[in-house]
C-alpha cells in the first residue's frame, strides 16, 4: 500500500517536472516563432531516455533567464592531445548553444565548448567531437554513470546491512532488511538456480545470479524515480550484462555442452545445417537477453512519457485527467515489470548456465527433443 | 540510431563498476548470506531429524513398556491361574484326606463301640448268670427247705433225664 502511495508521489513529481518543461516549450510556441520550435513529444521523450552529460531535473523560466536545476557532472575526455577534465557546467551554457539547419532541413542543436587549451569540442546529441576532427574517447561521468554509482552505493549499503544480519542474528529468525530480502534470495537459489542448474553445480553461479538480479531490479526501480536515469534501458548496460552471462556460460561449458554444439546427436550429414544453427544460437541467446531488458525498460519509459506528452500536445486539462490516470496505471505496471525483467534475465542466465554444466547424456537427448 | 548504439564511456564504467560490485558482493555479502542460510537450514533439518529420532525412541520405549506391561499381565494371569489351581488341588487334597480321616475315625469309633458293646453284653451276661445263680440259690434254698419240694425236684430232674 505504502509502495503504491509512494509511486503516486513519485509520479506527481515526475509530472511536475515534465509540466514545467512542457510549459516552457509551449509558451515559446504561443509567443511566436523566435528560434524555438513547437513542443515535440518525440524529442522530449528521446531526451528523457537518452544519456546526458549533466543530471537535469527541471527548468524554470525560459530563454536566457531560464534557471536550470541540474546536477553538474564531470566530463572526462581522452583525446589525441591528452586527458581533458571539466564540469558539465562548462558545456551547457546559453552562449555555447548553436543551431543550424542541415541540408535536408532538419535543425541541429549543439553546444560548442572552447577550452583554455584552445581545443574546441562540439556536443551534438550528447556526443563530443573535436572541432576540425580528431581522436576522442568519452569517459564522462554521465547521468547514467552517476546513476550507476548511486545504485551501487545503494546496493552495497542494503546488502552489507542484510549480510550483517546473518552475523548478529546467527541461528535466529531474520530481522528487518534481512527478513525482506531473505525470501527473495531463497527464491533465486531454490526456484531459479537449483531448478535450472541442478544441486551439484548451482552454488558457484549463485553470486552472479544474485548480483544481476538485484542490480537489474534496483536500477529498474531507480529509473522509475522522477529524474531517474534510464540505466537498464540503455543498450550499453544490457550489452555488458548479457556479455557477462555469455562469458560465464562459455567458460563453464563442459564436453557435453560443446559436444551438443559441434557434434550434435544426429546423422553427420545434418551437421552441415545444425552446427551453424547451434553456433548462431550461442550468440542469439545473450543477444536476446540484451535486447529484451533494453526494450522492456525503454518501452515502459516511452509509454509513460508519451501519455504525459499528450497533455502538452493537446493542451487540454481534460486530456490531463485521462493521461494522468493512464500514466499512474502504467507506472504501477512498470513497478511489476522492474522485478519481472530482473527475474527473466536471471532465470534465462541460469538456464544457459544449466545447459553448459548439464552432464547426463540421456537428458541431452531429451533436451534435443524439445528443440 | 543513437538509442541502440552503445556508448563507449558508459560501457567502460558499467564494466568496471559491475565487476567491482560483483567481486565485493560475492566476497562480503553473498558468501555470508549463503553460508548463514545453509547453516540455519542445516540446524533446522538437524533439529527436525533429532525430533524425529526422539519421537521414534519414544515410540520404541512406549512399545517396550506396553510389551513389558503385557508380559507382566500375562505373568500375573499365569501366576494367579497356577495359584488357583494349587489352591484347588490343596483344597481337594485336604478334603479327601479329611474324608479318609473322618471315615477312619468313624470306623474306629464304631469298632470301639462294638467292642465296648460286646464287653458290656458279656459283663451283663456274666452278671445275669451270677444273679441267676444267686436267685436260683435263693429259690432253691427256699424250695428245698421243705421235703415235698425236694422230692418234687428230684422227680422233675429224673423226668428230664428220661426225656433226654
Amino acid at each position: 500500500m505504502l509502495f503504491v502511495l509512494n509511486t503516486n508521489v513519485v509520479l506527481a513529481q515526475h509530472e511536475g517536472h515534465d509540466h514545467k518543461e512542457g510549459e516552457h516549450k509551449t509558451e515559446h510556441h504561443a509567443e511566436g516563432e523566435h528560434h524555438k520550435e513547437a513542443f515535440d513529444p518525440g524529442k522530449m521523450i528521446m531526451h528523457h531516455i537518452a544519456d546526458a552529460h549533466e543530471w537535469h531535473f527541471a527548468t524554470i523560466g525560459e530563454g536566457k533567464n531560464a534557471t536550470h536545476i541540474s546536477l553538474p557532472l564531470p566530463v572526462i575526455l581522452y583525446t589525441d592531445k591528452g586527458l581533458d577534465i571539466f564540469f558539465s557546467t562548462e558545456v551547457y551554457k546559453h552562449e555555447n548553444e548553436g543551431h543550424y539547419k542541415k541540408a535536408d532541413g532538419t535543425s541541429v542543436h549543439t553546444f560548442n565548448v572552447k577550452r583554455p587549451s584552445g581545443v574546441e569540442y562540439v556536443l551534438q546529441d550528447e556526443k563530443f567531437n573535436i572541432k576540425g576532427g580528431g581522436f576522442i574517447l568519452d569517459f564522462s561521468i554521465t547521468k547514467n554513470v552517476a546513476s550507476l554509482f548511486v545504485s551501487v552505493i545503494l546496493l552495497l549499503y542494503v546488502f552489507f546491512n542484510v549480510a550483517k544480519g546473518y552475523k548478529t542474528n546467527a541461528g535466529k529468525a531474520p530481522k528487518g532488511m534481512q527478513a525482506f530480502f531473505e525470501p527473495i534470495v531463497e527464491f533465486i537459489r531454490d526456484d531459479i538456480a537449483k531448478k535450472n542448474i541442478g544441486e551439484k553445480h548451482y552454488a558457484k553461479f549463485m553470486p552472479y545470479l544474485l548480483t544481476i538480479f538485484f542490480f537489474i531490479w534496483f536500477n529498474n526501480l531507480l529509473g522509475l524515480l522522477p529524474g531517474g536515469a534510464n540505466l537498464t534501458g540503455n543498450i550499453a548496460v544490457t550489452l555488458m550484462l548479457a556479455t557477462c552471462t555469455f562469458v560465464i556460460t562459455t567458460i563453464s561449458g563442459n564436453k557435453y555442452y560443446w559436444g551438443h554444439i559441434f557434434a550434435p546427436p544426429v546423422p553427420p550429414l545434418l551437421w552441415i545445417i545444425l552446427i551453424p544453427i547451434e553456433i548462431v544460437g550461442l550468440f542469439v541467446k545473450p543477444f536476446s537477453l540484451m535486447i529484451r531488458l533494453f526494450a522492456n525498460i525503454t518501452a515502459g519509459h516511452i509509454m509513460i512519457l508519451s501519455l504525459l506528452s499528450l497533455i502538452f500536445y493537446f493542451q487540454a486539462w481534460q486530456v490531463g485527467i485521462v493521461s494522468v490516470l493512464f500514466a499512474v496505471a502504467m507506472n504501477c505496471l512498470e513497478l511489476f515489470v522492474a522485478i519481472l525483467q530482473a527475474y527473466v534475465f536471471t532465470l534465462l542466465s541460469s538456464m544457459y548456465f544449466g545447459s553448459a554444466v548439464e552432464e547426463h547424456h540421456h537428458e541431452e537427448h531429451h533436451h534435443e527433443a524439445h528443440h | 540510431m543513437n538509442l541502440v548504439t552503445p556508448d563507449f564511456g558508459l560501457l567502460f564504467w558499467q564494466t568496471i563498476t559491475f565487476i567491482v560490485l560483483f567481486v565485493v558482493l560475492s566476497k562480503f555479502v553473498w558468501k555470508p548470506i549463503m553460508d548463514g542460510l545453509n547453516a540455519r537450514e542445516k540446524t533446522i533439518s538437524d533439529a527436525l531429524s533429532q525430533a524425529e529420532k526422539a519421537r521414534q525412541e519414544m515410540q520404541r520405549l512406549t512399545n517396550d513398556n506396553q510389551k513389558l506391561l503385557d508380559e507382566a499381565r500375562a505373568e500375573r494371569d499365569k501366576i494367579l491361574k497356577t495359584a488357583q489351581k494349587t489352591a484347588d488341588e490343596l483344597r481337594e487334597d485336604a478334603k479327601a484326606k479329611t474324608n479318609i480321616e473322618v471315615n477312619k475315625m468313624l470306623e474306629d469309633a464304631r469298632k470301639l463301640i462294638d467292642s465296648e458293646k460286646k464287653n458290656a453284653i458279656d459283663q451283663i451276661k456274666a452278671q445275669i448268670a451270677s444273679l441267676s445263680i444267686d436267685v436260683a440259690e435263693i429259690i432253691l434254698k427256699k424250695e428245698l427247705s421243705q421235703k415235698e419240694s425236694q422230692k418234687q425236684l428230684v422227680s422233675d430232674l429224673v423226668r428230664d433225664l428220661k426225656i433226654n
